[in-house]
């Protein structure tokens, strides 16, 4: 990978905090420059401290990491100045206004004096804060810190955009208008790395996913890939007389598999995929059965965290809390 | 000095002083209380004047330089509390992800505090002079006390983000506020020490580093330019100074672990 790549090239990356807890366990993962990666798991998982390591906020206890084609050890201020980031607090001052934060960071990051001011305002309009630029940001709404995180986060140029958990807590409306921006730098050539906990989120707008969970991946690939791998479409049908399931079930198993289904229906796997729903409602017709509901179902990123870890991204997200709590306690604020 | 360090001072600078200034309850004990305990003691030891060998017969004279030095302690806890609150947020993690110099931070952090400290100290005078307060070294003696005040409200800042950076808690720094108190208590604030006639309390004030600070603050006050007391007061100042910066470098290495 040259110097001039946007993309991430980790190896055998292990972050090990103090009392023995393995945050990050021993990754190994490939960005592909301007691509979106989604990486996926729950609270306490380690993406996080995989995002301190890659942004060089913390030095890994081993393994390497190479961000834009630079080492996150050894190139710590070059890193900075290629990647952009937005962690997962909106850490805003709230005492300072909009425009106020903007100038302090295009300071920080050297910008010359004569395009602070230009690049501040194009960014605030880019994300919709013209009118809200001189307010203090204590009277910013959850959507309006986050559109400014991010757009505090591009001021320098970046190659490479770290997205820690951007959208948590945000309505669906800020949500949707944050995955448009993010669409956007991608389509400009910006790579996106983005950690998240939402199914949703990783399988509408990531090129590949990763999953994490106790700190090592246990799958990677596109969604469609990851979802095909684990499991094919199901069908659901619900007779409209309740006598004809054992005739809908007769049916339907001719398709692939039984499979659960909910109360009073009946389910089937189909490994030909959804080109068979056409046939089974030709069969379902010629049979004169008539059903009061018919379904496809495709599997979810929850169905592979299922299949990879053996529990649901929801319930994982439960019960990796106290693992969490017990990192963050040994964590300093800034490692 | 580069030019970036400059700017990126000056920006740290800037943000830390309006931080403060926009926060009204961080800003309003800094000039209440020192001018409240001013105004009890000058009205209840009034008397104490009277007694042989007290150096004037004003005693608000005599206790304002107590007030620079409880402002300083009050800068102590304010950035101290600001610097915690921006680990805390993440606000730090922030600013480390940017091309800041570690110099730039601990600069621009305490230059903001040095401007609020010379900001009180002008207010202390103003506050102190309307009330009475005589200052025998006339206008360049106000010069010189806002110069020290600022130098002790920056030494004293400095001890406070070394607590902010080790501890990463609000709480943790204003905890300490008691502690540096009692040093007040145990100096020569309320009595000169060739007054203080309990041998152990003497001997206390007499090491007690704040006691120098008051001497210089009070020489300007009531003897007008005591050389002295002067030399003693800046040392004292330089010195915390160069202890509370050492800390700071100590404590932001352990903090800031970027690469």
């Amino acid at each position: 990978m040259s110097d001039l790549d946007n993309g991430i090239e980790v190896e055998g990356l292990v972050r090990v905090f103090k009392g023995g807890v393995r945050a990050v366990d021993g990754i190994d993962l490939r960005v592909a420059p301007g691509e979106i990666y989604g990486f996926l798991g729950p609270n306490g998982a380690g993406k996080s401290t995989t995002v301190l390591v890659l942004t060089t906020l913390l030095p890994p206890t081993s393994g390497s990491a190479r961000v834009a084609g630079l080492d996150v050890v050894h190139q710590g201020p070059q890193v900075r100045r290629a990647i952009g980031v937005s962690l997962q607090e909106s850490a805003l001052d709230p005492f300072l206004t909009g425009s106020e934060h903007m100038r302090l960071q295009s300071a920080l990051h050297g910008l010359p004096k004569s395009e602070r001011e230009a690049r501040g305002k194009e960014l605030l309009a880019r994300v919709g804060l013209t009118e809200a630029a001189e307010r203090k940001i204590g009277t910013y709404s959850g959507g309006m810190k986050r559109r400014l995180d991010l757009a505090l986060a591009l001021l320098h140029r970046p190659r490479l955009l770290f997205l820690d958990e951007p959208t948590t807590g945000l309505d669906p409306q800020s949500r949707a208008a944050l995955w448009d921006e993010v669409r956007r730098l991608a389509q400009d050539g910006v790579t996106v790395f983005l950690t998240t906990q939402y199914l949703e989120e990783a399988d509408v707008l990531a090129d590949r996913v990763g999953i994490i969970d106790h700190g090592k991946i246990v799958a990677e690939g596109t969604p469609i890939e990851l979802k095909a791998e684990i499991a094919s479409q199901t069908v659901e049908a619900v007779p409209q007389d309740p006598g004809d399931r054992e005739r809908l079930a007769s049916v339907l198993h001719r398709f692939g598999p039984e499979t659960a289904a909910s109360a009073g229906g009946v389910a089937a796997q189909l490994p030909e995929g959804a080109g068979d729903l056409a046939e089974i409602v030709r069969v379902l017709d010629s049979e004169g059965l008539k059903v009061a509901d018919l379904r496809l179902h495709s599997p979810t990123l929850d169905d592979v965290f299922l299949a990879k870890t053996g529990r649901s991204l929801e319930g994982a997200a439960d019960s990796a809390d106290e693992q969490d709590k017990e990192a963050s306690s040994v964590e300093p604020a800034v490692a | 000095m580069s030019a970036l360090i400059t700017t990126q001072i000056a920006a740290l600078a800037k943000r830390s002083t309006l931080k403060t200034l926009r926060q009204p309850f961080q800003m309003f004990p800094i000039v209440f209380f020192p001018v409240l305990l001013l105004a009890v003691n000058a009205s209840g030891l009034q008397s104490a004047t009277r007694l042989p060998g007290f150096p004037t017969h004003s005693y608000i004279s005599f206790a304002i330089a107590v007030a620079f030095i409880q402002g300083s302690m009050f800068s102590l806890i304010n950035t101290g509390t600001n610097l915690a609150e921006d680990i805390e947020s993440g606000f730090f993690n922030r600013l480390a992800l940017t091309p800041m110099r570690r110099l730039a931070l601990i600069v621009g952090l305490l230059l903001g505090v040095a401007v609020l400290g010379a900001l009180q100290s002008g207010i202390y005078i103003l506050i102190g002079l309307l009330f009475g307060a005589h200052l025998d070294a006339g206008v360049a003696g106000a010069l010189v006390v806002i110069v020290l005040g600022s130098l002790a409200a920056t030494a004293f800042g400095a001890i406070g983000c070394a607590a902010a950076l080790r501890t990463g808690s609000g709480e943790a720094v204003q905890g300490m506020f008691p502690l540096f108190f009692v040093f007040i208590f145990l100096s020569s604030g309320n009595l000169p020490r060739n007054l203080l006639k309990t041998g152990w309390f003497h001997t206390i004030a007499t090491w007690n580093p704040i006691s120098y600070l008051i001497e210089a603050f009070r020489s300007l006050f009531i003897v007008g330019w005591d050389t002295v007391a002067l030399e003693r007061g800046f040392a004292v100042a330089v010195g915390l100074l160069v202890v509370g910066l050492g800390l700071v470098v100590l404590t932001l290495r352990g903090r800031l672990q970027r690469t």
